[in-house]
């Protein structure tokens, strides 16, 4: 066990698969020399040489296709977006293509290939750094979508996801590579090196894909959330002294329903937490699905809390992100419905 | 090429990393006024060759040479010249003002504000820029006010963008000024576009695109080069050529090409290399291009060859990646200091002036930097509502944001 950043813990797990296996190739923009603008890849050039960590131009359409290529010719690329933001010149190679190689071609060509991208928001980053497409991904058949929300998870699932047969975007909440974050922002920023999560297992280990993980164990009421959400949730549930049992999805597709489901038997409440938009996002799948197999066991309706229906603003970040106070506000609402 | 016949990756790199001494005795310089200046009417297939060379007006000793020469009076020169200083000042200021926490994210063009301030002067009331993130001379030669620019920075209540967008991401259609993207290249192919309906509805407005060295790798780009050859478009499609994007040098984007400009060859549209920190260069190469598009002869593809001085932005440490050393190296020099020996050469200018102006300069912008501090900062005093988040989404607010407005108590 080694104490890491989730940074650390990102790259610890291409660093591990890159040197079990000669196929994994990693590349995207100052991904190489610099080693990304979050320093994700930094040393991997040095470690393995230009020809399996390098530069790519600025071309998300020319990332994403080359990986596929590279896919179908054998090799396991893992490669980088630096913003989600950045993705959408990419969206018809990985829509189009990635996500139904294996369907057109009946198993002909595959594409085992991690698309790994910055999402969220937290760091001022306007409508360009902050966004959280994860939606976009679930809602394409033939992608598995992964967000991770600490650096032990971050590498498990990193690892899995690169031993995937089928393509993973593997969305990273930039606002905790650093450290957990719960929505305070004018409180002093916490570092990993103080979380438990930050024991990271030494060389290979994987976390299955499609497990969730209940993050804090309670009875009065379910807390579907995943990435930065999860810790703004717990500092709700504190705040707010609702018994809420919270789970980390930590991967949306394939989704533990097992999981949800047994919890909200359990609670007989649900609330949906993400920071995305409200419309079409991601919680409005997991309101359907909780209210099509727990529709008996509910006592009140099932809450979404998400960011506004705006493109992401710049200054009134706080205004947007759905904080602790929101969160708090909706769990006590729940309760009294 | 290998004898095994087994295949290997070219992955290019620079020639100098961090530790080692720069070098740029690859990037050939002519001698200024050694490149002939075409007619505006000329068969783009007939001047290739200028997608290979680098037009420059100024020589070492600060005269003004060659058939590109001689296009601007003494007093606009003193102007592109104060254009050119406050731009300097402005990112000086601005950038201090974000280590001390008023803002969150600033990009300066240390180095590289002759390409934008002189660009700006062969333009006309009307035409539009679609520019990136590095493009603030043209406002600043176009006379848009600092204390606006500031409070865009600085997110504050006279935001004229309701601290909405990033800093620097600026928007003024009076000041055809097109709303800056984060996102890369897409405003490339729009002022295409924007220069196709000046065509379409008979207009005499052109427009300029704008990019940067990295950026031409998207695809956007070479959409922009397709259509703007088709249909003629006329609009002037400019390369800011300044050697880095973040950490990846330019042999990344350019690859085998040689030079950016090339890029327009294989779409039969005029390309011009030019030296991009001679003011008088740019101006007499933007002029010519201008023109070209006014006279409904299509676009023309212009490489401005600069090198980026600072930092990629506020969240960038290039000693990282380059040699701290490398910019003092840059071959084509300051394009202030260059401009300035120019007018002191001409009579125009002296170091006392020099001088004089860099302190009016530095009043000034204090001035604006005070004025815009009391409608506040980042973090503190008055600050855009957080109504405004749900202003401007769409032209009508529709029942579900003014339900999430009420919602958020706003």
């Amino acid at each position: 066990m080694a104490r890491m950043t989730m940074i650390e813990a990102i790259r610890d797990a291409m660093d591990v698969m890159m040197a079990r296996d000669e196929k994994v190739v990693v590349f995207g923009e100052d991904v190489g020399y610099f080693g990304g603008v979050f320093r994700c890849t930094a040393g991997l050039q040095q470690k393995y040489g230009r020809t399996r960590c390098f530069d790519a131009p600025i071309s998300e359409a020319g990332i994403v296709g080359t990986a596929i290529g590279m896919a179908t010719y054998g090799l396991r690329p893992c490669i980088e977006i630096q913003f989600a933001d950045y993705m959408y010149p990419a969206y018809d190679q990985i829509v189009s293509e990635a996500a139904r190689l294996r369907y057109r071609s009946n198993g002909e060509f595959t594409c085992p290939m991690v698309v790994r991208m910055p999402t969220g928001g937290g760091i001022f980053g306007g409508q360009t750094h902050s966004q959280s497409p994860e939606a976009l991904f679930t809602h394409v058949s033939g992608l598995k979508t992964v967000v991770p929300s600490n650096p032990y998870d971050a590498k498990g699932l990193l690892i899995a996801a690169i031993e995937d047969p089928d393509p993973v975007i593997f969305l990273e909440p930039k606002r905790l590579y650093n450290g957990p974050f719960d929505g305070h922002h004018d409180r002093p920023v916490t570092p990993w090196s103080k979380s438990d999560l930050s024991e990271v297992p030494d060389g290979h280990f994987s976390l299955p894909l499609g497990k969730a993980s209940i993050v804090r164990e309670g009875t009065a009421v379910t807390v579907l959330t995943y990435g930065t959400m999860v810790y703004v949730a717990q500092a709700a549930a504190a705040e707010t002294g609702v018994d809420a049992e919270i789970i980390d999805l930590r991967t949306l597709l394939p989704l533990d329903m097992e999981t949800i489901a047994a919890s909200v038997r359990k609670t007989g409440r649900c609330v949906v937490v993400h920071e995305a938009t409200l419309t079409s996002g991601f919680g409005a799948e997991l309101s359907a699905l909780v209210q099509e197999s727990c529709f008996f066991h509910l006592e009140a309706p099932v809450v979404r809390v998400t960011g506004w229906d705006t493109p992401y603003p710049h200054a009134q970040e706080w205004d947007y992100f759905p904080g602790p106070a929101r969160v708090g506000r909706a769990l006590v609402e729940t309760m009294e419905a | 090429m290998t004898t095994d016949g087994k295949l290997t990756l070219h992955v290019p790199e620079p020639a100098v990393r961090p530790g080692g001494t720069p070098d740029f005795s690859n990037v050939k310089i002519p001698k200024a006024g050694a490149v002939p200046r075409p007619e505006i009417d000329v068969e783009p297939e007939t001047i290739r060759d200028l997608a290979f060379s680098i037009i420059r007006v100024l020589n070492r000793n600060g005269e003004a040479v060659g058939p590109w020469a001689g296009l601007l009076s003494d007093e606009e020169l003193v102007a592109g010249m104060r254009h050119m200083m406050t731009l300097r000042t402005f990112d000086a200021r601005m950038l201090i003002a974000q280590r001390q926490g008023k803002t969150s994210f600033y990009m300066q063009h240390l180095g590289e504000e002759a390409v934008s301030c002189a660009f700006r002067m062969a333009l006309q009331p009307g035409d539009m820029n679609f520019p990136t993130y590095r493009q603030a001379g043209l406002l600043i030669a176009g006379g848009y006010s600092m204390v606006d620019m500031m409070c865009q920075i600085y997110s504050n209540s006279r935001d004229p963008l309701k601290g909405r967008q990033l800093p620097v991401m600026y928007s003024s259609q009076e000041h055809g000024f097109f709303t800056i993207s984060g996102n890369l290249a897409t405003q490339y192919v729009q002022a295409v576009g924007w220069a196709m309906a000046s065509a379409i509805s008979n207009d005499t407005k052109i427009a300029a695109a704008w990019i940067g060295d990295g950026s031409t790798a998207e695809s956007d780009f070479h959409a922009a080069l397709v259509f703007a050859s088709t249909y003629k478009a006329p609009v002037i499609l400019n390369i800011v050529n300044n050697q880095w994007a973040i950490s990846t040098f330019q042999g990344i984007a350019r690859g085998g090409a040689g030079t950016f400009a090339a890029r327009g060859l294989g779409f039969g549209i005029p390309s011009l290399r030019v030296d991009g920190n001679d003011y008088l260069a740019v101006y007499a190469v933007a002029k010519w291009a201008a023109e070209r598009a006014r006279r409904n002869l299509g676009p023309t593809l212009i490489e401005y060859v600069t090198y980026r001085v600072g930092a990629h932005s506020t969240s960038d440490d290039p000693s990282a990646y380059r040699p701290k050393t490398e910019s003092d190296a840059w071959p084509l020099g300051d394009p202030i200091i260059r401009l300035k020996n120019h007018l002191i050469l001409r009579g125009a200018w002296s170091e006392e002036r020099h001088k004089q102006a860099e302190a009016e300069i530095l009043d000034t912008v204090i001035a604006a930097q005070k004025e815009a501090e009391s409608y506040g900062t980042l973090h503190a005093g008055a600050k855009p509502s957080a109504r405004e988040m749900f202003e401007g989404v769409y032209a009508e607010m529709p029942p579900h944001l003014r339900r999430q407005r009420q919602q958020a108590g706003v």
